[in-house]
């Protein structure tokens, strides 16, 4: 299944995951995403929370590199004062999540398909109407990507996605690429 | 223990300036930095009321070029920090330490569009190297050990504090943070300074190599006060040194090892050597697009040493060979000694005679040229230019607004020493000079002060005379009037087949009593018979500003240009040269 080929922000062959730890700050959403404005560069999505240190917040930004080289990307980004640590994640050797909530249209003929479908996918139904259903799922980026594709099938009348989040693997040899201490 | 001292926030933010040992600042006040100006009456601190924030700003500028320590402006709310706008990013462009004090609204009010309020921090986010809303008077201190640390450490820059009226008006428990609390504060501000020994001994060895070296010299040269460090690389390997408009007076223009200005309108040898050239050393430079011209033409033979402080400077423009991380200084004297190693372990320099014979060669064949003007017509502003130069008094400093009489300014002025210019290079900001020069005399009241501006840079800031006049700060301005914005109507007749379309300024003031009403000397030169005169007048008041009118030729063009986005390699001589092109092979 071929998906995200349209999407405006290119190839998600050109997507590479920045996990960019933050001083949790007034303003450091508005310096980051300001950054990419004003030099050009494209976000595909975005999540933003603090960590379990309350004074750091962990960016997750999927970025497309289509455009810009990833490392003026990093190195710009790490300009920013507020900036503590970036790390590139490689979905290879990184754990990812995302979630979605959609409704969909389930009439009494579809309902129990729907019902189904969300089933396989072990998603959860949060909302069932006359003529709609509410699910959410959360999973891998590409499972998400799949379940939306097969309930476009159904109609889909809303939808959200989160937007990844991820970290590093717990494998041995996952060695993250930490850009560390280098702003100038 | 000492006793506890409890200030307003007001007057924390005047001590910790004094503490971070600023004798002046620039400003002009108003509703929301009121209580910041009563503490100041009692200060060490100089103050210099401008007549518009934009003129403290570039004031600030203009003395942190010449003294490499940060420029300090104070102004309002709303429109006096909006007006600081262009000159912050002027500085962030040209990498100007300077710290910018801003009042805000008070706390309680932000967010309800107030009187005179704006967002002052989101709007200065992308011209600063940093910013910061102070919510809380106790906080001042180490926002201000902050603000000074970060304007010039790394790759320099301006930052803003804004400071809410009652913040400002609260008191606070003084403190004075340690050098270790201000790097606790700031976990992701480390700069690098000290290059990568591998890169260094890879550099060491490329240039020991290279058969036709050039040292590209940029801004950061001056920034990292490496003028003679870098004098000691260029003469130790005898390479060709050419120098940005950033970095004029980094390098010394008489020396025989200095070719001048490359870019769009640098001169043919300066150009040609970049061009021509086996190994690039850029050294404090990025690249700019006015020195590359097309970048897919530049230096197609050049491999690249490039250091400079900013990680990402390196590969933006051209992905170097050898990418050194550091400042400027530390690492040049590092490569310095690493060639002396080598040389001692016996490695030889290649020879590079042929190379200095052939850049010697093109400096001969291209000099700066001009055509003297027929008599009777008005004065070339070349001509007028080198009249200033030769007249000038030992460590004039010059500073010049932004347009053709700044290039003329670059190209036929002599720069022996380091921080004798001032100029808006990045940003190009028409009108800087006036204000800049001010605040250069500012700094050092003991240098004269010329400033070149163009009749249209003159009109935007010259308010800023009355600034001097009242301060007692004596500068002296050369007006090259052509009536005309000059360098639009240039590129109107060379690229838009002569339709000149709003470039006449021939409506122009009486220079002469406009000076005079701001209380400077105004003096008029029509003719080549009476400019030693008047130059030699004007320098020779120094109990007030002094304004010189020269009325220059109105079609005159800066030359050599490398159209925009044209390679270097297609340089417009100056016609009178054009011939000779076969001699920049």
């Amino acid at each position: 299944m071929s998906i995200n080929t349209n999407n405006p922000y290119g190839d998600s062959r050109n997507h590479h995951i920045l996990s960019v730890l933050v001083q949790n700050r007034p303003g450091v959403l508005a310096r980051v995403s300001g950054l990419f404005a004003r030099r050009g560069y494209n976000i595909f999505s975005l999540a933003v929370a603090p960590t379990e240190d309350e004074d750091y917040s962990r960016i997750t930004i999927v970025v497309d590199i289509s455009a810009t080289p990833l490392e003026q990307i990093v190195k710009q980004l790490f300009k920013l004062i507020d900036v503590v640590r970036i790390t590139e994640l490689d979905p290879r050797k990184s754990v990812e999540r995302e979630l979605i909530v959609a409704t969909v249209r389930a009439d009494g003929d579809s309902r129990g398909r729907v019902a189904e479908l969300a089933n396989i996918f072990e998603a959860k139904v949060l909302a069932v109407g006359a003529d709609a259903v509410t699910i959410s799922l959360d999973g891998t980026p590409e499972k998400l990507d799949d379940f939306e594709e097969l309930l476009k099938g159904f109609g889909i009348v809303e939808s959200q996605r989160t937007g990844r989040v991820a970290l590093p693997k717990l494998d041995r040899e996952a060695r993250p690429r930490a850009h560390k201490g280098k702003a100038s | 223990m000492s006793a506890k001292e409890t200030l307003t926030g007001a007057e924390a933010l005047i001590r910790a300036l004094e503490m971070e040992k600023v004798d002046v600042m620039f400003g002009l006040p108003g509703g929301c930095i009121l209580p910041a100006y009563d503490p100041l009456l009692k200060s060490s601190i100089r103050h210099i009321l401008v007549r518009h924030e934009q003129g403290a700003g570039h004031m600030a500028q203009g003395y942190a070029h010449v003294t490499g320590r940060p420029g300090v402006a104070m102004v309002t709310s709303g429109p006096a920090a909006t007006n600081m706008v262009t000159p912050l990013c002027d500085a962030f462009m040209d990498s100007i330490p300077m710290v910018c004090i801003t009042g805000q609204v008070s706390t309680t009010a932000i967010g309800t569009d107030a009187f005179q309020e704006c967002d002052t921090v989101g709007i200065t986010r992308s011209v600063t190297k940093h910013n910061e809303l102070v919510m809380r008077a106790q906080d001042i201190p180490l926002a201000v050990r902050q603000a000074f640390h970060i304007a010039t450490t790394g790759r320099p820059g301006p930052v803003l504090l804004d400071l809410p009226k009652d913040v400002l008006q609260n008191t606070m428990e003084w403190h004075w943070p340690s050098d270790e609390d201000v790097l606790d504060s700031l976990p992701g501000y480390r700069p690098t300074t000290k290059g990568h020994p591998r890169m260094i001994k890879e550099a060491a060895k490329m240039l020991l190599a290279s058969e036709r070296p050039v040292l590209y010299l940029g801004g950061g040269v001056l920034k990292a006060h490496a003028a003679e460090a870098v004098k000691e690389l260029a003469e130790l390997l005898k390479t060709p040194v050419v120098t940005t408009l950033m970095a004029r007076g980094a390098f010394p223009d008489d020396h025989e090892l200095c070719y001048g200005m490359p870019g769009m309108h640098g001169n043919a040898t300066a150009i040609t050597a970049l061009q021509k050239a086996d190994l690039l050393c850029a050294l404090g430079s990025r690249f700019d697009d006015r020195v590359t011209g097309k970048v897919s033409t530049f230096a197609p033979d050049a491999k690249i040493i490039h250091v400079d402080i900013d990680p990402a400077e390196q590969g933006k423009v051209r992905k170097p060979d050898v990418p050194i991380v550091g400042d400027c200084r530390l690492v040049v004297e590092e490569i310095v000694k690493a060639i002396k190693e080598l040389q001692a372990e016996g490695t030889t320099q290649a020879d590079i005679t042929p190379w200095r014979s052939r850049v010697n060669g093109w400096k001969e064949q291209f000099p700066l040229t001009y055509e003297p003007s027929e008599p009777g017509a008005r004065l070339k502003p070349q001509f007028c230019l080198e009249k200033l130069r030769d007249a000038a008094p030992e460590d004039t400093i010059l500073v010049a607004g932004v347009g053709q009489h700044q290039m003329w300014s670059s190209l036929f002025w002599k720069f022996n020493k380091p921080y004798s210019w001032v100029n808006s290079g990045g940003l190009g900001t028409m009108g800087f000079s006036v204000p800049a020069a001010i605040g250069a005399k500012t700094a050092r009241p003991e240098a004269t002060v010329w400033a070149i501006d163009g009749d249209g840079c003159f009109q935007m800031t010259a308010q800023e005379l009355v600034t001097a006049t009242t301060e007692g700060i004596h500068v002296k301005i050369a007006i090259l009037n052509n009536t005309y914005l000059g360098m639009v109507r240039q590129w109107q007749e060379m690229f838009y087949g002569e339709r000149y379309s709003e470039v006449d300024l021939s409506g122009c003031p009486d220079f002469v009593k406009w000076a005079e009403a701001m209380g400077c000397v105004g003096i008029r030169v029509e003719s080549a018979e009476e400019i030693d005169a008047a130059i030699e007048r004007a320098n020779s008041i120094n109990d007030r500003s002094v304004v010189v009118e020269f009325r220059v030729e109105e079609f005159e063009k800066v030359f050599p240009m490398v159209p925009a986005g044209a390679s270097n390699d297609d340089v417009l001589l100056h016609p009178s040269q054009e011939s000779r092109r076969e001699f920049l092979k």
